[in-house]
């Protein structure tokens, strides 16, 4: 890394790559604080509140036509809702009614109103009534700031660098839409759900940064370099030019990278390896074509959930499953069941002491069986062409998987008695996450298709390390001994039964990661779009047998430490890393 | 004693008791457009659930409601147009928010 004699860098950790340079966006939810007083002048605060709502339907009308464009109709409800609020005949009526007779300050009278509908929202056992009660925060604090005669800055802007303390998944779709060039949050980890979202759209993203939102202001120039973890705040011309040149660099290797978009991702000795593309949301279905994958290993169906405030229906879902599948065809599409629960939003009001080991995956499914048969028939009709799988979350027994095939079953002779199309040879497989399952491959078999291994969480729950944990994400290993023989023995066992397992966690796509998932022997890779072409180009240069050797090396190693040394070295004696090689010049 | 009055306005008023029966309930898009279809009628329209009465041409009255699948409200209209009123907003209802 460059030294600067300028001290304007915050660090952070490294969450998707890629640098930018841009304005700052604050994005806060913060509360205006609103006064108390009494007036005396009636007729200034009636008239200074309707100047503030006029302004406030002004602001509001340019965020729904730009959500409208970005998101659609259906998902910009939630503005046109927020307009309507300002012309609330009741509420409005009440406000003017309340300064008249109490003669307080309108910002005070519009807060106590306004907070009266966010309580009983509040008091829902419904988990999306307390989401609805924070957008109407919005519309609140929107008035406040308005009355205050301060400049709010609408929800979405375009083409600059969001910093926050932390964004929520729908605070991520929506943002995805407008252009953003770089995410800054204070807290997080690279599994973040920011940071997944960053990772598959190419936006450059540091997370854990701390006091990010109070060193950086509003409208600051900003230079983010997500390969390093660093930012820059209000860079000098030097600072500037220096990133501008790696900026033009990294376009030229993008442009050399995309060449190799219809070639197979192939070792030097022969072997061919499936690279599939991860997907978040519908936004990156141009990328994953652009990057040349060669089908969908995993669609995280929550995300249509995160962005609705409620669960889609069949139709919806069907529609949303169909378009993918059609898009694809004849590639393949794994479609994953709705995970929710642990550290997503789960759809009804549980406080779990353990979430991540709670209520989630196909355990919440299994118990809200109409939800998931609404699934399995939208997903069993998308099948029609023959090029969908479908695959279930969590699992960690048998039983779990019979009564999935049951309900699959079921649905099936439910649509035939509608007379509706769906394949009956449908390949359905489980995600292996938890270490009960990957123990049990050999007896899974019998019952799946294939098997997709979920790094994330099984290395997770096999080293007992929760990853959104901060004080011990220095003991979440990807490369712990036990994780790469676990993922030997899954193979192994996979193998043995002639049954496909692809990868499709965040270690996928870690460059020096490459040869190892090489010499274990997946048969595809998942990884977010924008890695494939450098995945693609690691690949064309590895020998298929000495990642083999490197594995069976690995295996008798005793530490992180000693394998990570490894394969580094193994990578470097084989690759040259484009990165590296910008960055050394 | 019950006045002549509240027994006029009770014989006049339209009561209709409807189940939610589309998937994801009373949400926002649905709560919008109730809101929207009871403005162009000059009756009074409220919804009453759980011993709550909302005003139904309030956007943030009724977005307090929360009405999943299955859940029943009740509808009441009082006015001169209460009869189209009913049933317009009603058959909205009725279609699942045309959502089914």
């Amino acid at each position: 890394m460059k030294k600067w004699l300028i001290d304007n860098e915050i660090k952070g950790i490294a969450a998707a790559p890629g640098i930018s340079i841009a304005k700052a966006f604050l994005y806060t939810r913060e509360i205006e604080s609103v006064s108390h007083d009494s007036i005396t002048e009636v007729d200034e605060a009636v008239s200074n509140l309707r100047e503030a709502l006029e302004k406030s339907k002004k602001e509001l009308n340019k965020v729904f036509s730009l959500a409208v464009d970005k998101l659609g109709n259906k998902r910009a409800a939630i503005f046109e809702a927020q307009l309507m609020i300002l012309d609330d005949p009741i509420l409005i009526a009440n406000l003017f009614d309340r300064i008249k007779k109490e003669k307080l300050n309108p910002e005070f009278i519009v807060h106590d109103e306004i907070t009266k509908y966010q309580n009983m929202m509040n008091e829902s056992t419904e988990s999306y009534m307390k989401e609805r009660s924070q957008d109407i925060e919005d519309i609140k604090n929107r008035i406040i700031r308005n009355l205050k005669h301060k400049k709010w800055h609408s929800r979405i802007s375009n083409d600059v660098i969001i910093v926050a303390h932390s964004i929520s998944p729908a605070d991520t779709v929506l943002f995805s839409r407008v252009n953003t060039k770089g995410y800054i949050t204070n807290v997080g980890g690279l599994t973040s759900h920011a940071a997944i979202v960053a990772r598959s759209l190419g936006i450059p993203a540091v997370v854990g940064v701390h006091d990010g939102t109070s060193k950086i202001n509003e409208g600051d120039l900003v230079i983010i370099d997500g390969y390093h973890g660093v930012i820059y705040v209000k860079p000098v011309d030097e600072q500037i030019n220096y990133y501008s040149d790696k900026i033009e660099r990294l376009n030229e290797l993008d442009t050399e990278l995309l060449k190799l978009k219809d070639e197979p991702a192939v070792t030097t000795d022969g072997y061919e390896v499936k690279i599939l593309a991860n997907l978040d949301v519908n936004a990156e279905i141009e990328f994953i074509f652009q990057n040349g994958a060669k089908g969908i290993g995993l669609i995280r169906t929550e995300q249509l959930f995160n962005v609705l405030e409620n669960f889609p229906d069949e139709s919806l879902q069907y529609t949303t499953y169909k378009e993918l599948a059609e898009k694809l065809y004849p590639q393949k599409i794994t479609i994953r069941a709705f995970d929710i629960g642990g550290d997503k939003v789960l759809p009804v009001d549980v406080k779990e002491p353990n979430p991540m080991l709670g209520w989630r995956g196909i355990r919440f499914l299994l118990d809200h069986k109409e939800l998931f048969k609404t699934q399995i028939k939208a997903v069993l009709r998308a099948s029609v062409h023959g090029n969908v799988n479908f695959m279930i979350p969590m699992v960690s027994s048998i039983r779990e998987v019979l009564e999935t095939r049951k309900l699959i079953d079921e649905c099936m002779s439910e649509l035939k008695s509608k007379k509706k199309n769906y394949d009956k040879d449908i390949d359905f497989g489980i995600m292996i996450e938890v270490p009960s399952a990957a123990l049990m491959i050999n007896d899974f078999s019998e019952y799946v298709d294939f098997f997709s291994i979920g790094t994330n969480d099984l290395i997770q729950y096999l080293l007992a390390v929760d990853r959104g944990n901060d004080i011990i994400s220095n003991q979440y290993q990807e490369y712990h001994p036990a994780v790469v023989r676990a993922l030997e023995f899954i193979l192994k066992d996979a193998k043995k039964n002639k049954k496909p397992v692809s990868i499709c966690g965040e270690m996928a796509s870690h460059h020096t990661a490459v040869p190892l998932i090489l010499g274990l022997g997946f048969d595809a890779i998942s990884v977010n779009a924008a890695s494939i072409p450098q995945i693609k180009k690691i690949i064309r240069k590895m020998s298929y047998q000495k990642t083999k050797e490197l594995v069976e090396e690995c295996l008798l190693l005793k530490t992180e430490n000693e394998i990570k040394t490894k394969i580094k070295l193994f990578y470097d004696s084989n690759y040259d890393e484009d990165i590296e090689q910008i960055f050394d010049s | 004693m019950v006045s002549l009055y509240f027994t006029e306005e009770k014989q006049i008023m339209i009561e209709k008791t409807i189940k939610i029966i589309n998937n994801a309930g009373l949400h926002t898009r649905p709560a919008a457009t109730i809101v929207k279809m009871a403005a162009r009628f000059k009756c009074d329209f409220f919804i009453h659930k759980d011993g709550l009465s909302i005003n139904g041409k309030s956007i943030i009255g009724v977005m307090t409601l929360a009405a999943a699948k299955g859940s029943e409200v009740v509808l009441s209209f009082d006015g001169e147009d209460e009869k189209e009123a009913s049933e317009a907003i009603a058959a909205y209802f009725e279609r699942g928010f045309d959502e089914l």
